[in-house]
């Protein structure tokens, strides 16, 4: 038996027939990423060879791993909390540099370890109730000591701020939505065009021609950001461009920030909302007027307005936290709601709160409860190894 | 050969509960114990309930026990603890007499219908192998037995110690039964050893209570059992005192004499209970610590002095003794002892409390590695009754975490074991809430009605009890008023059009009781067990949903059974590791397997899978 976790060069076969030269190793239980024993071979690139190796595997017995079966292992055995899980299913679909930052945070374990010093504290907290309960006929103080509620609040501010860093965390995983708004022919897909450098959206001198919401990914300087390419807004009797148009306001006003475009430096008043950009597009056309100007045709103003753009979404994630999904942040809000109002409860009542408290958490990092998530998250990604 | 359904060994509070249980169930019990006096010997402190405690007190009553009964005939002070906090973490205690209360459970065991006392020496166990059918007494006279129910306390491999003077011997002025232990030895049981320590006793009459702090029982006494009305003996107070930095002095300079500082003592005492050396090092920094002085007795001048437990020498004891106020010229007439002893780990026990390695035995009380009356009391109650309907051939009753504090401390015995002397506390209950000494026969008594170990008295009284309750609980819930109408009574909610019903109300604790009488004058009509019954229930009733939901969640664990023959090591998919763990604790259900250290959601499915599995090819 070769070394655990050492490389070994070894040529592979299939009863006398040879099949590939490849790099081998195993992990002894408890030292791989399932915490079982795990043997791998580094094949070499071609299908045929995957292919060949993989019915030879079958033959003894083995068979491809289901999809996320082996994130699914190192969770069921330990290894993994399910703050863990859902980071490195974050990490496999990050784009860009942000996202992938904040999820390698989030597989690191980092929210298991908070949530290990809040439940500290919990237990402290709780420990100290308990003891006022259940030694009130001892040399232990009757009443529940100011530590325990200074513990509870401090916790409180904890969560709180963990809470407040979820929409903006949540963002920078989901990614912004900017929409790109104006009248018809104001420019707006020749401007996304020059954007994405590349025809992604239909392009014409007749009014009205993007009838529906064009999606551009971006990877603004690290942000992962959704350029929404809207019908031109205005009164039509067009039924099929009323829709566009109905359609384009409704996204507009639920885009995280929306680029109001007009020769003229316009603005449709009704859509505007404070951080929004006004542009002032055909500046090689037209020289006057509010707003950034940028030419679709010379590029002008092109990089200055992705760079206001990337500044002020910037300024939304600044304080984005390490909890970037709704079921997190569930569970953080279950447990600062059960320590609300605490110092006004009998200490039985404290310790009950407490308690539920520490449930919360616990299903935060998935140590009870499980179950219920374990299908919606393992359905949800394709976790593999 | 004279043959007993029941045989329970011990007459400790262990034995009596298990011996009175048995023969309540109907069958032929026998109790052994050395000698009549032994009956109900309160060899520790003179006092029973407490927090915790006294929920457990309450639960043996209300399954027509006796200990609740006959503490209420002994006590001569009750206290009902934590009376400023809620009420599901208020314990009834008692300082007990001594005397009353051996005489009271001698009375009570020998008027049992179906009970035999029997006095000698148990010198051995009998059976085929690893089946126990039966006793040999010292005398030579051997009993056959349906089942035995072994409550011997720390007498196996008891050694007591006082400074470096050490003897075997299990309490005080007992010889230890070592032919017993030989028994035992050949099953060849887990043990472990703990300890634990008693105080030195004074006299009475040598301590001059003038200078003393004196605390009474309370004005309206809270009884025990059900059953019990008022105390029926005269009523005493505590005297209060305190160590100083002159007895700490005495001790610090005396430590290397310690039987527990010099070394000579092993096994594990209990955190909660330390000696007086314990607690002069572990907080150095207290200049002082509370002494309550509780007289032992009426006629009885014995003072047990509570929070001085030791094993320094007997001279030590006296100069660190009459360092203290009010004992300058103390008398000891015995001086207090650390007592070393080994307990079976619980673990090898199911939770019927029977020994699963065995036919025909259950082990109860101190054996088990527990401490306290109580603790003790509980345990008898289950292993009698289920050495009883072994004997019927009827089904084990189990006791669950949700319905009782028993449940709870059967569960924490077999499923984790114990690392020190295990006392009940109520933050062992995760359901306190509804676990209450006021509910406790709303819990149990049913069951006891079922079983058939609760006599005429408890049913009618149980029964005239749950109507009251239930009547009461129907008028308050169905009578509701707007927030108008109750300020008009004086009564101030928020105005949002709700309507409240009294019980609601009842549960509100800033709340007067008197402003809802002026709006419902039938609520002057209930007694007040009634009505402080219903604020109890109305106090806890928005926390009772939460703790329902859980109980549900724990009792469809609990309802799944992992078959006892399950081979772990045949497994796969389980680790090495939580395969020993799971051949070692044998867990019972689902529930007791999740509870063992380092069990993986993945193993409990393969549990569950197993125990499916199990069932389908038994059927």
């Amino acid at each position: 038996m070769p070394q655990p976790r050492h490389a070994y060069f070894r040529t592979l076969r299939d009863g006398r027939e040879e099949l590939d030269q490849a790099l081998v190793l195993w992990f002894e239980a408890g030292s791989s990423f399932t915490g079982e024993e795990v043997a791998e071979l580094h094949l070499h690139g071609a299908p045929v060879v995957a292919r060949r190796v993989g019915s030879a595997l079958a033959a003894l017995g083995a068979r491809p791993a289901e999809a996320g079966e082996f994130t699914r292992r190192a969770f069921l055995n330990g290894r993994m909390d399910l703050a863990e899980v859902e980071g490195l299913g974050d990490l496999l679909e990050a784009e860009t540099d942000a996202q992938r930052r904040l999820a390698l945070r989030a597989a690191g374990g980092e929210l298991g370890r908070k949530a290990d010093g809040w439940r500290e504290m919990l237990i402290r907290a709780g420990a100290l109730v308990e003891a006022s309960v259940d030694f009130a006929d001892e040399e232990v103080p009757d009443e529940v000591p100011d530590e325990v509620f200074d513990l509870l609040r401090r916790l409180t501010t904890d969560l709180e701020q963990e809470i407040s860093g979820f929409r903006a965390a949540e963002r920078l995983r989901t990614g912004f939505e900017v929409a790109v708004i104006g009248a018809p022919n104001a420019g707006k897909s020749s401007l996304i065009n020059r954007i994405a450098r590349r025809e992604v959206a239909l392009v014409s001198d007749i009014a009205g021609t993007t009838r529906d919401v064009i999606e551009l990914r971006l990877d603004l300087r690290g942000l992962a950001v959704t350029l929404l390419d809207t019908a031109g807004l205005r009164a039509t009797e067009d039924h099929v461009e009323g829709l566009g148009v109905r359609r384009a306001r409704e996204r507009a006003e639920a885009a995280d920030l929306r680029l109001h475009i007009s020769p003229e430096g316009h603005v449709d008043s009704a859509l505007w909302r404070d951080g929004d950009i006004l542009v002032r597009s055909k500046s090689d056309l037209i020289a006057q007027g509010d707003g950034l100007a940028v030419s679709a045709l010379s590029g002008e103003g092109i990089e200055g307005l992705l760079a206001e753009l990337h500044d002020r979404l910037a300024l939304c994630v600044a304080g984005a936290g390490i909890v970037s999904h709704e079921r997190q942040a569930a569970a953080l809000r279950d447990a600062r709601d059960a320590l609300a109002g605490v110092s006004d409860l009998p200490p039985e009542l404290v310790a009950e709160m407490i308690r539920q408290a520490a449930a919360s958490l616990d299903r935060l990092v998935g140590r009870i409860g499980a179950e219920e998530y374990l299908d919606v998250i393992f359905t949800s990604f394709c976790i593999g190894k | 050969m004279k043959h007993y359904d029941v045989i329970v060994i011990g007459g400790g509070h262990a034995g009596i509960e298990a011996a009175a249980a048995a023969a309540r169930m109907g069958v032929s019990t026998a109790l052994v114990t050395m000698r009549p006096e032994d009956l109900g010997t309160l060899s520790c402190n003179p006092a029973i309930g407490g927090l915790g405690k006294g929920h457990l007190v309450r639960e043996i009553d209300a399954m027509d026990g006796v200990m609740g009964r006959l503490a209420d005939q002994a006590g001569i002070q009750f206290r009902l603890l934590n009376r400023r906090k809620g009420p599901a973490v208020q314990g009834p205690r008692g300082q007990m007499d001594r005397a009353l209360y051996r005489a009271a459970a001698f009375d009570r065991l020998s008027s049992q219908p179906n009970l035999t006392l029997v006095y000698g020496e148990v010198s051995a166990l009998t059976g085929e192998g690893r089946w126990i059918d039966g006793i040999v007494l010292a005398d030579g006279t051997s009993f056959s037995a349906g089942a035995v129910v072994l409550t011997t306390g720390t007498f196996l491999n008891g050694v007591i110690h006082i400074g470096d003077t050490r003897r075997e011997a299990g309490r005080w002025g007992d010889r230890a039964s070592n032919g017993l232990a030989d028994s035992l030895r050949r099953l060849d049981l887990p043990l472990g050893r703990l300890k634990t320590g008693t105080p030195p006793r004074l006299d009475g009459r040598s301590i001059d209570w003038s200078r003393l702090e004196m605390q009474p029982g309370d004005d309206a006494p809270v009884m025990f059992s059900y059953l019990s009305t008022a105390p029926t003996v005269a009523q005493i107070a505590c005297g209060i005192t305190h160590t100083n930095e002159a007895t700490h002095r005495i001790i610090r300079e005396n430590l290397s004499r310690s039987a527990m500082y010099g070394g000579q003592i092993s096994g594990r005492g209990p955190r909660y209970c330390p000696s007086i050396e314990d607690k002069v090092v572990r907080f150095a920094d207290k200049s002082s610590h509370q002494i309550f002085l509780e007289p032992e007795g009426l006629d009885d001048h014995t003072v047990y002095p509570n929070g001085i437990s030791t094993s320094l020498p007997a001279d030590i004891q006296q100069d660190y003794v009459r360092s203290i106020g009010g004992l300058e010229e103390a008398i000891i007439t015995q001086p207090g002892y650390a007592v070393e002893y080994d307990y079976v780990d619980p673990r090898a026990l199911d939770n019927s409390l029977r020994l699963r390695d065995a036919q025909g035995l259950y082990l109860a009380g101190q054996i088990n590695g527990t401490t306290g009356y109580e603790e003790a009391g509980a345990q008898g109650l289950v292993a009698g009754l289920n050495a009883a309907l072994a004997a019927q051939g009827r089904d084990q009753i189990t006791f669950s975490r949700t319905d009782s504090y028993i449940g709870v401390m059967i569960d924490d015995l077999t499923t984790r074991g114990v690392s020190e002397p295990y006392r009940m506390f109520t933050s062992r209950a995760e359901f306190r809430l509804t676990l209450r000494a006021d509910n406790a026969d709303q819990r149990l008594t049913p069951l006891a009605l079922r079983l058939g170990c609760a006599g005429d008295e408890r049913r009618q009284h149980f029964a005239r009890r749950q109507d009251r309750y239930m009547a009461a609980r129907k008028m308050t819930e169905s009578l509701r008023f707007s927030p108008t109408e109750l300020q008009r009574a004086g009564i101030h909610t928020r105005l949002d059009g709700q309507q409240r019903s009294i019980f609601t109300l009842l549960g509100g604790t800033d709340i007067c009781a008197d402003r809802l009488a002026g709006l419902v004058p039938d609520l002057l009509d209930l007694r007040p067990e009634t009505l402080q019954q219903l604020r109890n229930d109305a106090l806890y009733h928005q926390y009772a949903d939460r703790q329902a939901r859980d109980a549900e969640i724990l009792r469809a664990d609990e309802a799944i059974d992992l078959p006892q023959d399950l081979d772990y090591a045949r497994i796969s998919g389980l680790s090495a590791e939580l395969r020993a763990k799971l051949t070692a604790a044998r867990p019972a259900t689902l529930a007791a397997a999740a509870k063992i250290e380092g069990m993986t959601p993945a193993a409990l499915t393969l549990l569950v899978a197993m125990a499916r599995a199990g069932r389908r090819s038994r059927a």
